[in-house]
C-alpha cells in the first residue's frame, strides 16, 4: 500500500517504529498519522457507527468528520487522522467511555497578544504574516504542521506571479511556512481551539494535546481561517469503508505516501475531482472513471484534458446509485440522469473499484466562528452557512475576522489574498498603519481581477450577498 | 454546448493554429481554450511571444516571434502547451510528462491522442528534466496535431 516512487514527491519516512492495534503489533514510521499507519497495514475499518455498529473508515482525513475516532493510550474519541503515531502507542476500538482522562493534570497557561489567527492554511498563514509586520501575532493550528490543504497539492497553481502561479501547492506551503517563522510569528501546533468567550477583550480556550497544556488566550483581534470540509452525498452504501472524501485521499496519498486502493471511482468533475484523478494516476493507482451529475464538466478544461489524455472517461449527467461490498467497497453502480435528475432505466453500469472518492463540494467549517456571535447566514453560492463580513473580512462582531474557505468556498489563491486583507486591517485597527489605504487597495484589486472571469462569477455573487447581508445588519457603510 | 465542455476533449477547430511555414520552424501550440485566471506562460516566454489582454483572457501566441523553445511548457499549470514542428514527412512534438518511469532517449513509445487512444509509434528524441519534465517525440507528420501524450512501457 505504500508508494515507493513518485514523479513529483519524495517521501522521506521517519524512523521505523511499532505500535499496537487491538493488541496486534504494527509497523509504522515516525511522522505519520495513526490512520495512515493503519491503512498502510491494510486496516481500513477504524470505527463503528453508534447505533447499528456499521464499520466506518476515514472520510475527510483532516480532522473534521469524526469517522476515524479511536481510543489511543486510554483516551477515547481521538481523531486518528491527525494524531501522529508514536513508539509503543496503544490504539484500540473506541468504546464510547466519557473522555474523563484527557485533560486531567494539564498545565494552564495564559497568553495575551494583539492578533490571533486560528488555522494555518493559505489564508491563515498569510493573515499571520501580514499582521506580524505591525502587531504581536499568534498562529494556532491543530495539525502537526502548517500548510493546511496546500501540503497535498502537487499540481502547479494558477493565477499570476503575485499568487505564485506555476508553483506547486506543496512548495507554496513551504515558502509560506518559512516566512511565518522568519517573521517571528508565534506558532502553536497540535493545538485545538476549543472555545471562544468575551470579557473586555476577545478570549480563546485552546488545548495542546501532545504537551497537555490548556491555553487561555487574550487577543485584541481574532482572524478565523478554519477552512472547510468535504460534502457527503446520499446513496446506498455511502458509509462503507472505502467511500472517502477526495481531500482525504489526497492527504493519505500525497502527504503520507499510502495508496487508497487499486482502482478508484470519482464522483464529481469539479477541479477537486479532476485533479485527484490525475494525482491517483501519478501515484500508480487506477481510476475507473469520473461521474458528474451536471451536463458540463465543472472544473477547468485543462484539468479535464490532462486526464482524458490518460484514457480516463468522464461521464457527465451521471451519478452513483449505490456502492456495494462486504464490509468494504467492492464496486458501485452508476447510471445516467434524465432532466428531472432521475436515473434513466437500463442505463446502469457496474463499476469495479475498491474505493470511491466524493468530490462534490465543500462546506465552510463555521463551528468556532459561530461561537463568537458573529452573524451567520446561509448563502448557497458561498457553500452554505458563512459569517457575514465586510470588504476588510471583518464580521459583524468587531475585531473578529474570517478569511479563506471559511468565508466562501474558493481557491487557495484568493484565500491567500483574503488572509492578507484580514491581517492588514486587523493590525491597522489596533494601531493605524501609514500606508494602509494604498496597501489594502492593492490587495482588493488583486482579488477583483482574479474574480473577473467565468470561474469568478459564483464567488463574486457569493461575496455580493455576504456584503449585502453585512451592511443590512450593520446599517450604513462604515468608513475604515 | 461544445464537446470539450462535456467531454474534456478539444477539437482541432477549438485550437489556434499556425501556418504551415510557421509550423516548419516549430512553435508553441497552446490548448488553453477556456478563460481561467492564469498567466505564467506570458512571464515565462523569453521572446515576449505570448500575450494576454487580462489574466482571465486566452493566451495568444505570436507565431512569428515564437522560436519553439518550450520554456512555457513546464510552467503551464494546465499542462496545455505543446511545441510542434512539422517538416516534410516527420514531425516532433514536445510535451509535458509528469509520470514515472520517464522514457529514455531513443526509446520507442506509443503516441496518444486527446481521448487517450494510441495513434502511432513514436521515438523519444529528448528528455528535458525539470519541474515538469518535457519529452520530445518524433512521429509521422500526419499525427503532429493529434499526439498529445505518450505511453511508456515500464521495462524496455
Amino acid at each position: 500500500m505504500r508508494i515507493e516512487e513518485h514523479p513529483i514527491l519524495d517521501f522521506k519516512r521517519g524512523r521505523e517504529i511499532y505500535f499496537y492495534y487491538n493488541g496486534k503489533k504494527i509497523k509504522a514510521y515516525e511522522g505519520e498519522t495513526i490512520a495512515a499507519a493503519l491503512y498502510a497495514a491494510g486496516i481500513k475499518t477504524l470505527s463503528k457507527s453508534l447505533r447499528l455498529h456499521r464499520p466506518r473508515g476515514f472520510f475527510c482525513g483532516i480532522g473534521k468528520c469524526s469517522s476515524c475516532l479511536m481510543k489511543v493510550d486510554g483516551i477515547p474519541n481521538v481523531r486518528t487522522c491527525i494524531t501522529m503515531v508514536r513508539e509503543g502507542m496503544v490504539v484500540e476500538d473506541n468504546d464510547m467511555e466519557l473522555p474523563d482522562k484527557e485533560y486531567e493534570g494539564c498545565e494552564l497557561r495564559k497568553k495575551a497578544v494583539d492578533v490571533v489567527v486560528v488555522g494555518g492554511g493559505p489564508a491563515g498563514m498569510n493573515a499571520a504574516i501580514e499582521a506580524s509586520k505591525y502587531a504581536r501575532t499568534l498562529l494556532i493550528d491543530e495539525n502537526p504542521r502548517l500548510g493546511g490543504q496546500l501540503i497535498k497539492q502537487t499540481h502547479k497553481f494558477f493565477g499570476s506571479r503575485r499568487q505564485r502561479a506555476g508553483t506547486r501547492g506543496i512548495e507554496i506551503a513551504k515558502e509560506l511556512e518559512r516566512e511565518v517563522m522568519e517573521r517571528g510569528v508565534e506558532v502553536l501546533l497540535n493545538t485545538s481551539v476549543i472555545g471562544y468567550y468575551k470579557r473586555s477583550h476577545h478570549f480563546l480556550a485552546a488545548a495542546d494535546k501532545i504537551n497537555r497544556i490548556v491555553y487561555e488566550i487574550e487577543a485584541k483581534k481574532i482572524i478565523f481561517a478554519t477552512g472547510a470540509q468535504e460534502n457527503m452525498l446520499v446513496f446506498e452504501g455511502n458509509d462503507l469503508p472505502g467511500v472517502y472524501g477526495a481531500g482525504g485521499v489526497q492527504t493519505l496519498m500525497n502527504v503520507y505516501g499510502v495508496k487508497p486502493g487499486n482502482v478508484g471511482l470519482i464522483i464529481g468533475a469539479g477541479n477537486v475531482g479532476l485533479i485527484l484523478a490525475y494525482q491517483l494516476l501519478q501515484a500508480g493507482v487506477g481510476v475507473a472513471c469520473i461521474v458528474e451529475a451536471m451536463p458540463k464538466i465543472g472544473g477547468y478544461f485543462v484539468h479535464a484534458a490532462k486526464i482524458r489524455r490518460c484514457g480516463i472517461p468522464i461521464y457527465t449527467r451521471h451519478s452513483i446509485k449505490r456502492a456495494y461490498g462486504d464490509g468494504k467497497v467492492e464496486g458501485a453502480i452508476i447510471g445516467e440522469l434524465d432532466e428531472n435528475w432521475n436515473f434513466v432505466e437500463g442505463s446502469e453500469k457496474d463499476i469495479k473499484c475498491d474505493f470511491i472518492c466524493l468530490a462534490v463540494g465543500l462546506t465552510p467549517s463555521i463551528r468556532l466562528i459561530a461561537q463568537t456571535g458573529a452573524e451567520i447566514s446561509f448563502i448557497n453560492e458561498a457553500g452554505g452557512w458563512v459569517a457575514l463580513h465586510n470588504e476588510y473580512m471583518e464580521t459583524t462582531k468587531e475585531g473578529i475576522y474570517v478569511a479563506g474557505d471559511l468565508a466562501n468556498i474558493e481557491e487557495a489563491s484568493t484565500a491567500m489574498i483574503e488572509g492578507k486583507i484580514a491581517g492588514l486591517h486587523a493590525a491597522h485597527s489596533i494601531k493605524p498603519i501609514d500606508d494602509f489605504e494604498r496597501k489594502i487597495k492593492e490587495y482588493m484589486e488583486e482579488l477583483e481581477i482574479f474574480r473577473q472571469g467565468y470561474f469568478g462569477e459564483r464567488p463574486k455573487k457569493a461575496k455580493e450577498k455576504i456584503l449585502e447581508g453585512y451592511y443590512e445588519k450593520m446599517g450604513e457603510r462604515r468608513s475604515s | 454546448m461544445k464537446r470539450w465542455e462535456r467531454e474534456g476533449v478539444a477539437e482541432i477547430e477549438d485550437i489556434r493554429l499556425p501556418t504551415k511555414e510557421q509550423l516548419q520552424k516549430g512553435v508553441a501550440i497552446i490548448e488553453c481554450i477556456q478563460e481561467i485566471p492564469c498567466n505564467p506562460c506570458v512571464d515565462a516566454c523569453p521572446f515576449n511571444a505570448i500575450s494576454m489582454e487580462n489574466i482571465n483572457a486566452l493566451p495568444i501566441v505570436d507565431f512569428e516571434k515564437c522560436v519553439g523553445c518550450g520554456k512555457c511548457i513546464e510552467v503551464c499549470p494546465g499542462l496545455a502547451i505543446f511545441v510542434v514542428k512539422a517538416k516534410g514527412e516527420k514531425a516532433t512534438v514536445m510535451l509535458p510528462y509528469e509520470f514515472i518511469p520517464l522514457p529514455k532517449e531513443g526509446q520507442m513509445v506509443k503516441a496518444i491522442n486527446r481521448e487517450g487512444k494510441e495513434i502511432c509509434e513514436a521515438v523519444v528524441k529528448k528528455v528535458r528534466k525539470g519541474k515538469t519534465p518535457v519529452v520530445t517525440i518524433e512521429l509521422p507528420a500526419e499525427y503532429a496535431m493529434e499526439a498529445r501524450h505518450i505511453k511508456v512501457k515500464a521495462e524496455e
